[in-house]
C-alpha cells in the first residue's frame, strides 16, 4: 500500500464526486462556469466533498485510537456504543432544548458520546474473556440498549422521524452552512497526530506505559475525548457511519502494523477514499436518486467485517 | 540501591506483605524466590511504583519514590512484567523505540537512534529488526523486550519471570545476557524466578518471600542450603555441588 496510489486514487474519486449530479456539472465547465454551475458547486458539492472526506478521515482515526486504547481490534465508534450514545444525546438535547443552537447539541451529544464510551471502557475492564468476537458482540449489545432508550423517547414525543435522520447517515442533505462544525476534526485530527506515540504506547498496556514514565489514564482520556468529540460532530451533521472505524484501521495494520504514526496517514487516505467510494456508489446506483451512504458502507462494510473475523479467527488457531 | 522500608499491601482482606524491609543491592542480580502467591511479583510491582504500597516506602538510591516524578523514574528504573501478550502489531526496533520515550517523547534524536540501534545489537536481533513481534518464537519476543530496557538504559531492571515459556537454551542465554548487564553496563537487576537451579546458578543474591514476609535473604551462597530451602518450600531438597554451581535435586 503506497502513498502515492493512495492519493492518486483520492484525488480521482473527489473530482469524480464533484461532477456528479443531477445538474450537469462537467470538467470542462470550469473554464467558463455559468451563475448556477457556479452556485452548486459551492454551495453544495464542494460541501459535500469536504464533509465526506473529514468524516471519513476522522472517523477512522478516531477507530484506531479506540482499538489501541481499548487494546481490542474490533473496537470502534459502531462497536463500542458511541455512535448510538451521541444520537441518544442530540435527541435529549432536542427535548430540552428545542431552540438550541448547533454549538450546544453538539456539546450534549459529545458529553453522552463520551458518557457512553466510558461506560462501555469500564465494561470492557469487567470482562475476564477478552476474546476478539466477544467484545464487539458486547459494545453493539451495549449500544443496542442505549439505542432503544432512543427510540423510546423519540415515539413518545413523536421524533421518529427525526431520530431516524441520525440513524442513516446521510450526505445528500450537506450544503453550505451546514456541515461547518465538522471543522472541529481537524485541529484533533492533528492532536491525535501529536499524541500518537503515547496511543501506541498506552495501547501496549497500564503497566508497559507506566514503565515508561506515561500518564497512562490521562493518555486514555485524551483519546475518549477526541473520540467523543468528533463522533458527536459527525452524529449531528452527517449521521451514523457503520464500520467505517472499524475495517479501515484493521486493513492498514495488516500492512503496515500498529505503531499509530506511521500508520495514521494511511488511515487517513484509506477512510476517505473508501467513504468517498461507497458515497459515489451510492449516488449512481439509482440516479437520478439517491442511497444512504450508511446503507452502502454498512453493505460492503459488514462483508469485510466479517472477513476480517474470519481471518483473526483461522490466526488464532 | 532500591530500599524497601517496612512495606505491607492487601488486596481487600487478604494481606499479601506484611512489613517487608530489603534491600536491593547494587551491580548484583538479585533473585526474588519463594513458593506460589507469597507476594514475590507483588513486591517487584510496588518497588517499580506499578501498584502502591498501603504502609511503607520504597527508596532508589535514597530517594523516595512517590515523591519522584513518573519521567524521571522511568529513566531510573524500569520493568518487565510476565504477561507481554499485546496483540498490537509492532516490529522489533518500533518496540525498543519506545525504550527512548523517557528521554525524548516522540522525537527520536540521532543519539537515541544509535542506542536503539546499540540495544538491538546487543540482543542480536539486528537481522530480524523489522519483523512484527506475532511473528517471533517465545525466545525472540523475550529478547525483544529485554532490549527495549536496555534502551530505556535505568540503572535499575527489574524482571517478573523473565524465563517463562522459555526453553532450556533460551533461559541460559537470557540469563547469561543480564549477567552481561551487570558485569559491562554496571546495572543492578532483580528478578522474579521460579526455577531454584537458575537462580543460583546466575543471581549472586536471593530474597526468599513465604506469605508475605522474607523469610530468608543473603549471598546465593548462603541461600542454597538444604535446611533454608526446606524452610522456604516445604519439602526436602538435596543439593549437589557440580562443576562449582549449587544444584537441588528435589525430585523424589
Amino acid at each position: 500500500m503506497k502513498k502515492r496510489y493512495l492519493l492518486t486514487a483520492l484525488l480521482g474519486l473527489s473530482l469524480l464526486s464533484l461532477f456528479i449530479g443531477v445538474k450537469n456539472v462537467t470538467p470542462w465547465d470550469l473554464i467558463h462556469l455559468n451563475e448556477t454551475q457556479g452556485h452548486i458547486l459551492l454551495i453544495s458539492r464542494i460541501p459535500r466533498l469536504m464533509s465526506i472526506l473529514i468524516s471519513g478521515i476522522s472517523i477512522s482515526i478516531c477507530g484506531l485510537i479506540m482499538q489501541q486504547i481499548s487494546q481490542n481490534k474490533f473496537v470502534s465508534p459502531t462497536t463500542a456504543g458511541t455512535m448510538d450514545s451521541a444520537r441518544l444525546g442530540i435527541l435529549i438535547s432536542m427535548l430540552l432544548f428545542p431552540a438550541a443552537s448547533s454549538l450546544t447539541k453538539i456539546g450534549i451529544a459529545f458529553l453522552f458520546a463520551l458518557a457512553g464510551t466510558f461506560l462501555f471502557m469500564k465494561i470492557l475492564d469487567q470482562i475476564q474473556l477478552k476474546d476478539a468476537i466477544f467484545v464487539p458482540l458486547v459494545g453493539l449489545m451495549f449500544g443496542n440498549i442505549i439505542s432503544s432508550i432512543a427510540t423510546f423517547f423519540a415515539y413518545k414525543h413523536d421524533l421518529i422521524q427525526n431520530i431516524s435522520s441520525w440513524l442513516q447517515g446521510d450526505f445528500s442533505m450537506i450544503m453550505e452552512g451546514r456541515y461547518e462544525l465538522l471543522y472541529i476534526s481537524i485541529p484533533l485530527m492533528f492532536f491525535a497526530y501529536l499524541y500518537a506515540e503515547r496511543f501506541t504506547i498506552a495501547g501496549m498496556g497500564e503497566d508497559f506505559a507506566k514503565n515508561l514514565g506515561l500518564n497512562y489514564k490521562q493518555v486514555v482520556n485524551m483519546g475518549l475525548v477526541i473520540i467523543a468529540l468528533v463522533t458527536a460532530s459527525v452524529v449531528l451533521t452527517v449521521g451514523v457511519i457503520p464500520f467505517l472505524g472499524l475495517i479501515i484501521p484493521n486493513i492498514v495494520s495488516i500492512y503496515h502494523g500498529d505503531q499509530l504514526k506511521k500508520n495514521l496517514p494511511f488511515t487517513a487516505l484509506l477512510g476517505a477514499i473508501f467513504i468517498l467510494f461507497c458515497d459515489i456508489i451510492g449516488r449512481i446506483i439509482i440516479y437520478p436518486y439517491e442511497i444512504p451512504i450508511s446503507l452502502t458502507v454498512g453493505i460492503i462494510g459488514s462483508f469485510i467485517f466479517v472477513s476480517l473475523l474470519l481471518r483473526s479467527r483461522k490466526y488464532e488457531s | 540501591m532500591i530500599e524497601v522500608r517496612n512495606v505491607s499491601k492487601a488486596y481487600g482482606q487478604k494481606p499479601v506483605l506484611e512489613n517487608i524491609s530489603v534491600q536491593i543491592p547494587k551491580r548484583k542480580i538479585t533473585s526474588l524466590i519463594g513458593p506460589n502467591g507469597a507476594g514475590k511479583s507483588t513486591l517487584l510491582s510496588i518497588m517499580s511504583r506499578l501498584i502502591s504500597q498501603d504502609q511503607g516506602t520504597i527508596h532508589i538510591d535514597g530517594q523516595e519514590i512517590s515523591q519522584a516524578k513518573n519521567e524521571e523514574l522511568a529513566k531510573k528504573i524500569s520493568i518487565l512484567k510476565q504477561e507481554n501478550r499485546t496483540n498490537l502489531r509492532l516490529t522489533i526496533k518500533e518496540l525498543v523505540s519506545f525504550g527512548r520515550f523517557p528521554y525524548s517523547q516522540n522525537r527520536l534524536t540521532q543519539e537515541d537512534q544509535q542506542l536503539v540501534d546499540q540495544a538491538i545489537d546487543y540482543m542480536n536481533l539486528t537481522s530480524i529488526q523489522h519483523q512484527y513481534l506475532d511473528q517471533l518464537s517465545g525466545g525472540q519476543k523475550q529478547r525483544a523486550f529485554i532490549a527495549m530496557i536496555i534502551a530505556q538504559d535505568t540503572d535499575y531492571i527489574l524482571l517478573d519471570e523473565p524465563l517463562n515459556n522459555l526453553d532450556m537454551k533460551h533461559s541460559v542465554q537470557i540469563m547469561k545476557i543480564l549477567q552481561r548487564l551487570v558485569v559491562e553496563l554496571g546495572k543492578t537487576i532483580c528478578i522474579v524466578i521460579h526455577d531454584i537451579n537458575f537462580a543460583s546458578c546466575y543471581s549472586d543474591y536471593m530474597i526468599a518471600l513465604k506469605d508475605g514476609k522474607v523469610i530468608h535473604e543473603g549471598t546465593t551462597e548462603q541461600i542454597m542450603d538444604s535446611s533454608i530451602l526446606r524452610d522456604i518450600y516445604d519439602m526436602d531438597i538435596h543439593i549437589q555441588h557440580i562443576q562449582n554451581h549449587k544444584i537441588c535435586v528435589y525430585f523424589s
